[in-house]
């Protein structure tokens, strides 16, 4: 029973550490595509760490075919979103940050 | 009786929550409500819409993981279902976002 608890802490606390970045990344980057690149790591990556880690806890119930189902609807929903969104970007014209240009 | 027991248990959940794993819940739930928190900067002061679209959309996704890690220390799982209808939600949300602000409209004919 020990194994698993110190199993599934070390897969949220890796989870953690990458919501952690994504949020960084989405405050510190100077743009908004680069923002945008930040937080899809936080979507995809963070998420099914910690929801892994919920699974392992759990064993095997009724529960854990749901917590998959979240996991699995987010893989392929948060590119989608975050592909969506940066083409709508693109396409209204926001504008690109090159190196030396002021933080927009 | 035992029937019905056994059909009982497969639906609750099979946890039982040791102090170990409240005291981890507790510290991934503070530092994912910390995060949000944060974001919430770039969502008021985000120069232009799509910085604050951005920040919606990843509070979403951290909410729907505090909604499961919520659930998980008030020993009650079934928030599960709430958060997959509210990432279904989200997803469609920033999908309708990003394409009216890229067309201007919803449904052309």
């Amino acid at each position: 029973m020990l194994a698993i608890d110190v199993i599934s802490t070390i897969f949220m606390a890796a989870g953690a550490f990458f919501m952690i970045t994504g949020t960084l990344g989405l405050l510190k980057f100077p743009d908004f595509y680069t923002r945008l690149h930040a937080t899809g790591k936080c979507d995809t990556l963070g998420q099914i760490l910690i929801i892994l880690g919920c699974i392992i806890y759990e064993g095997f119930s009724f529960i854990t075919i749901k917590l998959l189902l979240v996991s699995a609807f987010y893989i392929f929903a948060g590119p989608a979103g975050t592909h969506a969104l940066m083409k709508a970007g693109y396409v209204c014209g926001v504008p690109v940050w090159k190196k030396g240009d002021k933080r927009m | 009786m035992m029937r019905a027991m056994a059909t009982r248990n497969i639906f609750m959940s099979s946890c039982t929550s040791t102090t170990m794993m409240i005291i981890s819940f507790l510290a991934v739930g503070m530092i994912i409500a910390g995060t949000i928190l944060v974001s919430s900067y770039r969502a008021i002061a985000g120069p232009g819409t799509f910085n604050r679209v951005v920040a919606a959309n990843i509070i979403g996704t951290k909410a729907i993981v505090l909604l499961i890690i919520v659930g998980y220390i008030i020993e009650r799982p079934h928030f599960v279902d709430i958060a997959l209808m509210y990432a279904i939600l989200n997803f469609i949300g920033t999908i309708i976002v990003a394409k009216y602000l890229e067309k201007g409209e919803l449904c052309s004919p």
